[in-house]
């Protein structure tokens, strides 16, 4: 971490790293919802959106908050309960694993991973996990569908996802987050050092299968049969109310923030500037105030994404299930493993 | 005493619990549940040898991909919410025997090939590109055989599922 934080003891380190992965997680949520959920869907739709609580609205999260916190906490009377109340909980907690490989600035993270990447593709299974027992558990037809979906839709988009990834670590050599950043801000392109290397322009096969991945892997429309409310209620969330529906609900936006994060690290160059633009050849000569102007980069680049992901969501109409199954493994799929092959061999040949 | 065998043994213990709630529980998700908690506290394991990758590999392919298919599956067929009284049968009595040779035949193998040996203590670790140089240099020959063995399972599974 920053070196002021080398002299706190290391109790106060991991107390302070609990803070900062909260706020990395919560902050990048409640921007989403209350800029693209609640305006930008709204102006889209030719509404105002919410306008009461605050300044333009500003306050209707914390509105909101409030009224799902004064919810009773509802289980069916045939749920498992135990089971029930765990399922939001895990699917939350995937999210905050997948928060801790993301690189904020030169010094500025929770661990740096080796095998980053890969951690981060392997933590965001679990929530799978989550979903499905949430399904499960409810005791209801409509919720055990809805699991069922999410689990096939969530398998079959993993894999596009992994071998996208695949890409940009044939090309970085590292599956290190910290170092693709590195290997972008320091790369040429056909010999000019402008704007760096961002690895949207060399793989960007793999940055459009990426962001498709990942708006089937956070179910946006057009991928959201699992919650498909005019067939399916509402999915595995249906038997959900109050508290659990809220932590399912931040888990949704803040996994759509983090994943929009790990796109930007791996596609756009994450929180660096080209590094020959202040004139450092490598990460030791980065200047200290990119510990703070870089996690402001990363916000940036982060809502552009997610600007991307919600437009798309507004816009589609939903697939069809055997749609979604055959487009990932019949489209998806083999363009990934074609644009593996050529990034292998381009990566031999120079 | 390190640490390490501070948390080895909480995680050990916390496994030894889960592997047992997962024979004796009475409901088939419950089960595969207790399951993902023994596979988790594997992986911790090997994050507490320093080995990332293979904890990583470790929650990837068992608690992401193999403990979801299985859930899947037993959602889709038959998974009932609460005791189920037809989850014993009568191989039981052949079950017990069968994991006590197992555990004393992984015992010896253990023992025999390690004996009192005792892993060295260091805190470097293993990068993935010494794992990778391994996996296709001396290893190579298995590492081909294991992809034809998976390659056959998958086409098997397409022959079984084909209708024609």
């Amino acid at each position: 971490m920053i070196a002021v934080l080398a002299e706190v003891p290391y109790w106060g380190q991991s107390l302070l790293r609990v803070l900062g992965g909260l706020v990395a997680v919560l902050l990048p949520a409640g921007t989403i919802v209350y800029v693209f959920l609640f305006k930008m869907m709204s102006f889209m739709q030719s509404r105002l959106g919410p306008m009461e609580a605050g300044p333009y609205g500003s306050m209707q999260l914390f509105a909101e908050v409030g009224k799902w916190l004064q919810k009773e906490d509802i289980v069916p009377e045939r749920a498992d309960t135990r089971i029930f109340k765990m399922a939001p909980i895990i699917v939350l907690v995937s999210t905050f694993l997948l928060v801790v490989v993301v690189p904020f600035g030169p010094e500025a993270w929770f661990t740096d991973f080796e095998t980053g990447v890969f951690y981060a593709l392997a933590v965001s299974s679990v929530s799978v996990l989550g979903i499905l027992i949430a399904g499960w558990s409810s005791a209801n037809k409509y919720s055990l569908l809805g699991g069922l979906r999410a689990a096939g839709q969530l398998i079959a988009y993993e894999l596009p996802m992994v071998l996208a990834v695949m890409g940009v670590v044939i090309q970085a050599g590292t599956m290190n987050l910290q170092k693709i950043v590195v290997a972008q801000n320091t790369g040429l392109m056909f010999g000019i050092d402008a704007i760096g290397h961002p690895y949207v322009i060399s793989q960007f096969f793999g940055f459009i299968i990426f962001m498709i991945a990942i708006q089937a892997e956070l179910t946006q429309a057009p991928f959201d049969m699992p919650i498909a409310e005019s067939e399916l209620v509402s999915g595995y969330m249906t038997e959900y109310s109050g508290f659990r529906f809220l932590i399912f609900f931040i888990g949704e936006f803040a996994t759509a923030g983090v994943f929009a994060m790990i796109a930007s690290v791996l596609f756009l160059g994450g929180w660096g500037v080209p590094f020959t633009w202040f004139g450092w050849t490598s990460i030791d000569d980065v200047a200290n105030w990119m510990n703070f102007v870089g996690p402001l980069i990363m916000f940036t680049k982060m809502m552009l994404l997610v600007f991307i992901i919600m437009w798309i969501r507004f816009s589609y109409p939903r697939l069809r299930e055997d749609q979604l199954q055959r487009f990932a493994w019949k489209g998806l799929i083999p363009v990934a493993l074609i644009n593996i092959m050529f990034t292998a061999i381009l990566k031999v040949v120079f | 005493m390190i640490a390490q065998n501070i948390g080895f043994w909480i995680i050990a213990i916390v496994m030894i619990v889960a592997a047992l709630r997962v024979v004796t529980t009475n409901n088939v998700v419950h089960a595969a549940l207790w399951l993902v908690v023994v596979l988790a506290g594997a992986a911790a394991q090997y994050i507490l040898l320093a080995a990332e990758f293979v904890a990583v590999t470790q929650v990837l392919v068992y608690i992401g991909a193999v403990m979801v298919l299985f859930l899947f599956g037993t959602m889709l067929t038959r998974a009932r919410i609460g005791a189920e009284s037809d989850l014993n049968n009568s191989y039981k009595k052949l079950g017990i025997p069968v994991g006590l040779v197992m555990l004393v035949a992984m015992g010896l193998a253990l023992v025999s090939s390690f004996g009192d040996e005792k892993l060295p203590q260091t805190t470097t670790v293993v990068s993935s590109q010494e794992i990778s140089d391994q996996i296709f240099g001396p290893y190579l020959l298995p590492f081909w055989a294991l992809s034809f063995v998976l390659l056959a399972a998958v086409v098997g599974a397409i022959v079984l599922a084909r209708k024609d």
